[in-house]
Parts: structure tokens; sequence; C-alpha cells
């Protein structure tokens, strides 16, 4: 049977969300904080806890490579993972498996289309910080196993049109990939939007009456890019995300949402806004594509 | 500029991993291994007590971090390199020294955190200097984040916080940068024996640098930072400054004995070990183009941006807005970033002919609009205690800060009208602030009590300078 994306959500990662949530796994503990995210984001692992999937493969900004594409390519990780950023926020132990054929046949298909790409292999890498919290964030007990894409540096090197370029071929690539494994599979893309942000802290993290948008450019050019999604004009998001990464320093510079859209083949259906609210000035926002929303619109009359 | 650093020695050193790992793979990271081992035996042989680190694989973007965890361990991988091999340390913090750098930060007007926690992920780089220049902990360390958006204000003010708190607490220290010179590596894996340099650009403009610090020219490089960020440096994650931070910790001149012991390529990038020693002789100084700073007041901007100047949407069709020569046009206005925001449509200064005008300068403080020594009354209006010598000394800054960003300074000052809401209470507090900065400056000077002025502020500051 041929493998399918059943699901693609774009799915920030501040490590405030999982503090707030004071789950198990982490060691600090939260009073409350950044509910409408959290309560986005619930409702997108409600939405996922009602599909039948075998994987989910995320594509993380915070495992940066500049020598290629890399995927984990190990069973299974178990260790500690502390924010280098916010360690008063996130020290997180984690134990996930992973999906090593389908991150090898992702490599594989990535390599034969021309693309630098290496397993990573070492059994004491530690996995980024993006990963655990996007992840934890959609599946909480970690009942799947995941497959991590590192972020290669193109916007860096070049410039985020190269960028852009690399990951349509790195999110085709994918799709045919998973289609061949016969699998079922979710695609995050662990990124926010707009992403400049405020340089101190408050002395409560979770202090909302400090919480807001870095400038009302920044929320602007979310919400065209929010708008876009939710209107199925994906391709036309994608044309602006130079432009985008630009002017609002946007996270997308990493290449996850572009990389997503390829493997989606560019959503032309509506996409369902679970949330949107800000993490220390940085936009975020929690967004589903549901690719039977296609299907729908394909039969009707 | 200063001749009493108590750091004994200055090291650079690359960040990347092969020559730890696997220095036998390749003949260069062989070469710079041994340029570490060297320096490792010179550390040794020093009256160093303590090893400092800045590394530029450690970024921050929340102020300045430090390490503070007395025995940090963990097993260390490479996100890139991770098939050389996984990379153990057990290393050994100065407490103290880490805690105090923290404070003296603050003190400095940085936002500083020290970082204390198990499984907190050191950088490559770190672990790569430290575990070849202090196998054995032989000295107590501690390491410092390289901010992602401090500019060179924000890093020569943690060069010397490191320096406050080594002569308070009676330590030598030997300072170790971890950087490369050039850093764009090969996009695509490579043999060890294909290693090289990426460009005949970088290693042209790397082997410039490197003929600066086996001259000992260390505050020339570090005034050539941004030069040297966009010719051969890739925009990553922390982009070149590290020579601020070592230069500003090693007394902001030129007099070091250097030594380039290895200079080979990591993977296309530029690795040199280098070591830097004080000495009496060597080029000497000459004239320094950039200010010196004492004190963070907030003007953090990204390594590569323009000036601080801003254009003035009030200016009108004939006026033009200075530009990052510092150079004041005929007619044209300044608007800084450097200073507290006007209350009202007025720019902060103005040039006519060879004069310039500054508007009424308070001592709020730019971006943030606090005001030193506390407003001089509640928000509901209620009086309360102020301190007028740390207004005065803000309100000077903040005129100071317009003048540089003209090009002038308070050297230029030919006249200055104050004014107090009281004076009876303040004239001498602002008196004695005022003789320190311009007794030499010989300004006229003519000081008003005034009922009140628009934001709760004691005191205000008219000026004009000569300019061109």
């Amino acid at each position: 049977m041929e493998g399918e994306i059943v699901l693609g959500a774009l799915a920030p990662h501040p490590p405030h969300l999982v503090y707030a949530e004071n789950p198990p796994e982490n060691e600090p503990n939260a009073e409350c904080g950044w509910e409408g995210l959290r309560w986005g984001y619930h409702r997108l692992a409600k939405k996922l806890s009602t599909i039948d999937y075998d994987a989910i493969v995320i594509f993380s900004p915070h495992w940066q490579t500049y020598i290629g594409t890399h995927f984990l390519g190990l069973p299974h990780f178990e260790s500690l993972s502390v924010d280098p950023v916010f360690p008063n926020l996130f020290r997180y132990s984690y134990s996930i498996d992973v999906d090593v054929d389908l991150a090898e046949a992702m490599a594989t298909e990535a390599s034969d289309a021309g693309m630098v790409t290496r397993m990573m292999q070492n059994p004491d890498f530690r996995i980024d910080y993006g990963t655990i919290v996007s992840c934890h964030m959609v599946n909480p007990n970690w009942s799947k196993p995941i497959v991590t894409i590192s972020s290669q540096r193109s916007t860096h090197y070049y410039s985020a049109e190269v960028m852009g370029e690399q990951m349509h071929e790195l999110g085709q690539a994918c799709k045919r990939a998973i289609k061949a494994s016969g699998k079922k599979v979710v695609l995050l893309s662990s990124n926010s939007l707009s992403h400049r942000h405020f340089v101190t802290e408050s002395d409560v993290p979770e202090d909302m009456s400090k919480e807001h948008i870095y400038n009302h450019s920044q929320y602007l050019w979310d919400m065209r890019m929010i708008e876009l999604m939710r209107e199925g004009r994906t391709r036309e998001m994608v044309q602006l995300m130079p432009e985008f990464t630009e002017q609002s320093i946007a996270e997308t510079d990493a290449g996850g949402l572009s990389w997503l859209m390829s493997a989606l083949d560019y959503p032309d259906y509506g996409a369902d806004v679970h949330a949107y609210g800000t993490v220390i000035g940085t936009g975020n926002a929690i967004v589903e594509w549901d690719p039977r929303e296609r299907a729908t619109l394909q039969v009707s009359p | 500029m200063s001749d009493d650093s108590p750091i004994v020695m200055g090291i650079w050193g690359p960040p990347h991993p092969h020559p730890l790992l696997a220095p036998e793979k390749n003949e260069g990271w062989g070469k710079l291994r041994a340029a570490y081992d060297q320096l490792r035996e010179r550390i040794e042989e020093s009256d160093a007590d303590v090893i400092i680190v800045y590394s530029t694989t450690w970024p921050s973007v929340i102020g300045h971090q430090v390490q503070c965890r007395e025995n940090p361990e963990w097993t260390h991988v490479d996100d890139d390199f991770h098939a050389l091999g996984s990379m153990p340390y057990s290393f050994k913090v100065d407490v103290d020294l880490a805690n105090g750098i923290v404070e003296a930060g603050e003190k400095r007007g940085l936002h500083m955190r020290g970082v204390d926690y198990h499984g907190f992920p050191i950088d490559t780089g770190s672990i790569v200097a430290l575990s070849l220049l202090n196998p054995d902990n032989k000295l107590p360390m501690t390491i410092l984040s390289s901010n992602m958006y401090a500019n060179r204000a924000e890093t020569i003010v943690l060069g010397k916080a490191t320096t406050d708190v080594l002569k308070a607490q009676g330590k030598k220290a030997v300072a170790v940068v971890v950087a490369s010179l050039s850093n764009r590596m090969f996009t695509k894996h490579i043999e060890p024996e294909d290693d090289r340099i990426h460009s005949q650009k970088d290693d042209e403009w790397n082997r410039k640098i490197l003929e600066f610090f086996a001259k000992g020219r260390l505050e020339d490089i570090s005034q050539l930072s941004r030069d040297i960020h966009s010719q051969i440096r890739v925009q990553k994650v922390v982009a070149f400054k590290p020579a601020w931070w070592l230069a500003s910790a090693m007394g902001q001149h030129n007099r070091y004995d250097g030594d380039v012991l290895a200079y080979e390529a990591l993977h296309g990038s530029g690795g040199a070990v280098i070591s830097l020693t004080p000495t009496k002789g060597s080029v000497g100084d000459k004239e320094f183009d950039e200010d010196d700073v004492e004190y963070y007041r907030g003007d953090r901007n990204v390594i590569d941006s323009d000036s601080t100047l801003e254009v003035s949407e009030t200016a009108s069709a004939n006026s033009e807005v200075s530009d990052s020569s510092h150079t004041v046009p005929e007619g044209g206005i300044i608007e800084t970033s450097a200073a507290p925001k006007a209350v009202g449509a007025y720019p902060h200064a103005r040039r006519v002919g060879e004069l310039l005008y500054l508007s009424g300068v308070g001592p709020r403080q730019a971006g943030t609009d606090e005001i030193p020594g506390g407003a001089i009354r509640t928000p509901d209006g209620i009086p309360q205690e102020y301190d007028i010598k740390a207004q005065t000394e803000a309100c000077i800054a903040n005129v100071k800060a317009i003048l540089e960003a003209s090009g002038a300074s308070l050297s230029d000052v030919i006249d200055i009208t104050s004014f107090l809401v009281d004076m009876e209470r303040d004239f001498a507090g602002y008196n004695e602030v005022y003789a320190k900065h311009f007794t030499s400056v010989q300004a006229t000077r003519t000081t008003l009590a005034i009922t009140a002025l628009p934001t709760p502020i004691a005191v205000e500051m008219k000026v004009i300078a000569k300019i061109g």
C-alpha cells in the first residue's frame, strides 16, 4: 500500500509552553502561562489522537547543520535536554524512539535528488530541544516514533531564496520516500513566525502582563502569512517567504515551513489555525493542514 | 587603555573538534593539535590562577551567560561533526570568579545570567579548547557566552567586567577566545586529505589578520572587527566580536608579544592557534579610532547594522540627516537611539554653520526612560527622594551621546544653560558633578531655577557646541 502524509502542522517550539504545562519530564515548575498557545496545542493533539499514523517527521531549526541535511539514524535516544537559552525553564528527561527505516529512506531519496545528506548515528547525541518541545506538545505520551531532520543553514551561506529552492527539493524527496514506505506520517515544521524577541526576561517568566508582540510590523507580517494559510494560498505564501523572513527576522529562515509546504504539495485548501500567540515577543502559530480537505475539495461539485 | 590587566596570556583557538578528535587524519589538524599542546605547557608554566573562555560557539540571546556550575560533566556530540566521535568532559569551575563576573557585569549595566544546571550543554568550542589546554583541570575555569545581538559597547564592557572581578579577587588569568578566523566551511562532506581554506580571498584575509596578531596588535584587530566580519565571515549565529572582549580584558592596546603557532584549514574555515603575552615593546600604540566605553547603556545592536543614527520624520526638505561617518551637513539634524526619545516634535540636535545646537537634555535613559537616581515624584504626583548627582551624571552622559553621534565631544561644548527644579536642594550636587566633566572645557554656563520639567526629572541642560 502506498504511504501518505496524513497531517501537516506548523508546530512552534518555545520551551515556555512545556514549562507552563508542568509535565513530569520537565524539572522546573510554572504557575501558568501562554494558555492561548497551549490550548491550541491541546486541540491539535486531540485531533492527532483521532488519526491513524505510524510516525512523526519533524524539521527542527535547533539542530543546525552546515554540511548538508542530517537525519536521526539510531532507533532510540534517552537523555536530559537542557535548553541552552532558557535553562531555567527547560530541563527535560526524554526517551525517544526513531523510525530509522523512514529516516534512511528520506535521506537516500534526498541524496539521489542531489542533496548532501548524512545519517546521525552517534549514540551520545542529544536531541535538540525544538524537536522535544514540538513533539511533546502534539503527542505528550510519545506513543509514536519520530524522525528529526536538521536545518541546513542555506539562508546563512547563501540566501533565503536558495534555502527555499533546497527546501522545495527536500520536501518533494521526503514525500516520495514516505509514499514508497507505505507508512502514514505526520509532518511537523517546528518554528515560530516572526522571531524578533525581547532580550531581557522578567523575574517571573510566566508573567503574562509582560507578554506581547515585539512590534506592530511583525504582527502585520504574521497576520499576512496566516491569512494566506487560512485561504489556501500557500504558493503565494512561499513566494513571500524570503521577504517575510527578512522583514520579521522570522524563524522560517531555517527552512521548515517551506519544506512542509513542498511535502504537502502546496495546499490549496484552507488551514486550521488552532492558535496564535506570542512568546517573549515572537509570533507563534499552531496551524494544521489536513490533506483530506483537498480530497473533499476535489470531489465537490 | 590599561597596563595593569590581570590577564597574563591571551589565547585564540579554533572551535572545531578535529584537533581534539582526529588530529591524525590530516597534517594541518595535527599541527593545530600540537599548537594547542604547546600552549598547554605555557599555561602550566605561567603564574595564572584561572582560565576564562569566551566562546563564539556558545550563543546567548538573553544577555550574557556565565558557566557557574562547580563540576559540569557530560558527553557532548557536535551537531555537524558527530561522526568524528563523542567528547566526554568533566571540568572544574571557579565558582567565585564566575558569580563575580555575573555581578560585575550587572554593575556595568549588562544583563547577565549565571548557569548552574546539571546537564547544561557546554558548547563544542569550549570543550575543544579546555580539553586541550587544561586536560587535567590544573586550573579552574569559567566560560562566557557570546550574545548574538551584542555590539561593540556591550562586548567591551563585558571584558571590563571580567577584569573587575579578577582584580577584586586578586587572581591572574589566561583569557581564551574560541573562534575561527574565516568561518565559511565546505557545504559538502570532504575527505580529510582534501581540506583547505575555502577560498583564496579568505586565505589572504586570514594571513593579513595573522600579521597583526604576530605583531601583538590586538587593539587594532579589535577595531577592525566589523571589517573582518564583513569580509570573511558568513552570518552564522554569532558574528565576529571576540577581539572586542579579548582586547578589552587585556588592556586595550597593542603592546603584546604575538605568536602564531599554527594556521590551518578546518573543513574550509580558517583555524589559528595564537598566543599574546603583554610586553613593553612591540609595535606600540598610535591613534585609536573608536571611543572607549565603561558602562552599557542599552545601545545593543547587531554587528553589521548601520550607525545608530536614524532619519527624522520631521526633517525639512532641505535638511539632511547625518550618516554613519558622523559628519553632520549644514542644516542637518541629529536623532540617535543612544539618547532618550524627545517628548515633542524636535530633534536631538541641529547644525547651523559651525555650531551644533542641542535640544534640552535630561537624565532619562535611552530605550527605557528610566531615571538614574530616581524620579522626583511618583506617577500619582507624590514628591519622593532622588539623587541629583546621579541625575546630573546621566544628563551629561546623554549630552555626550548626542555630541558623539554628531561627530563632536564634550570638549567641543562652548555654552550650557542648565535648569534645576529645586535650586536650593540640588545646586551643590549638580555643581560637583558638573565640575568633574567641564572644568577642563571651560564652557560658559547659566543655571536657572524653574518650576517644573515635562518629565519627573530634576535637571536638564541646553548645550551649544562647535563642530566642523
